[in-house]
């Protein structure tokens, strides 16, 4: 049993395993959409004082701040526990078009020679890490959600929306990919 | 309990990899494609089941469903900037979390930057088109 979930798991598997969280979620009184703990973040910090977007009762998001801390564990639980040692096995054509910039696919979740921190103070380093966690901040909140609040809990709801956003999101996905990656790497 | 089954579906779906976000967005493979499409199908058929029955959840409450508020500029926009970001760190902001229990450290710099982008959104709010 342990083995068979330690293999990488199918995409008919995972979707509607995701469905299923946004239900438990449903069903304990919350939602699902991650992105609205990072207002919550600023909210704790104290940006309420300053700004009033961040002035709200921060108590009543506890259970989503759980949720993410958890998002925390079950990482560390499925690379501890239910790691079969498979290597990611992405397209050979995404391998190549990676390697025309220079950037080598290792198997790993992750491109180690950017997300790393000896690599944080390079160019190419502190835009993907720094850079790109800023405009994922800004971008989600401005857009009042990310993946999961607009592409899956907004348009399972019919959101017209969260339509526009996921257009917005791949808009700005498929500008960084094609024009700006060729000029960053 | 949800976040750790989360973060499993996570790591074990690859939607963490920063590999799998590229695939994607270069239409070199189905495998984002068919994770959300079938998240989708399933949550569909969630919520219209919640949304046009009286079901309470377990503190006791209706489960309601609230609609987002109209506008073109601040999804569309917002979306585009959303997205940018997506493309270059390769994670949304629940991978984030979840790459961070996987090992990889420097993903705290990922959330502290979402946090602080998070934050100057709020400052700017006023003059931005929503």
């Amino acid at each position: 049993m342990l083995d068979f979930i330690s293999q990488p798991w199918p995409w008919y598997v995972s979707g509607p395993m995701i469905a299923l969280v946004m239900l438990l979620l449903l069903l304990s009184g919350g939602n699902f959409g991650v992105s609205s703990t990072l207002r919550s973040t600023c909210s704790i910090l104290g940006a309420g004082k300053r700004v009033k977007f961040f002035d709200f009762d921060w108590k009543n998001q506890i259970w989503n701040l759980v949720f993410v801390c958890g998002a925390v564990v079950g990482g560390w639980v499925a690379s501890t526990w239910l790691n079969g040692n498979h290597d990611l096995e992405i397209s050979q054509a995404t391998v190549e078009s990676l390697a025309e910039l220079n950037i080598a696919f290792s198997g790993g979740l992750v491109p180690e020679s950017l997300f790393s921190w000896e690599h944080v103070l390079s160019l190419q380093g502190f835009l993907v890490i720094i850079v790109g966690g800023f405009l994922i901040g800004f971008g989600a909140r401005w857009a009042g959600g990310c993946t999961s609040g607009h592409a899956i809990s907004g348009l399972s709801n019919f959101q017209f929306p969260s339509l526009l956003a996921v257009i917005g999101f791949f808009i700005g996905g498929l500008i960084m990919t094609f024009l700006l990656f060729p000029i960053i790497f | 309990m949800i976040g750790i089954l989360f973060g499993i579906i996570m790591t074990k779906s690859e939607a963490v990899s920063w590999y799998r976000i590229q695939e994607m967005f270069r239409f070199q493979a189905f495998h984002m494609y068919g994770i959300i499409a079938t998240a989708l199908l399933f949550g569909v058929l969630i919520t219209r089941v919640l949304k046009y029955n009286t079901y309470k959840s377990i503190d006791g409450k209706p489960i309601q469903f609230q609609d987002k508020q109209r506008s073109v500029a601040r999804y569309l926009l917002g979306g585009i900037v959303f997205g940018l970001g997506w493309a270059l760190a390769g994670s949304c902001p629940g991978p984030m979390f979840t790459l961070l229990g996987n090992g990889f450290t420097i993903f705290i710099l990922v959330i502290a930057s979402a946090v602080l982008g998070t934050f100057t959104y709020g400052l700017l709010r006023d003059k931005l088109p929503h």
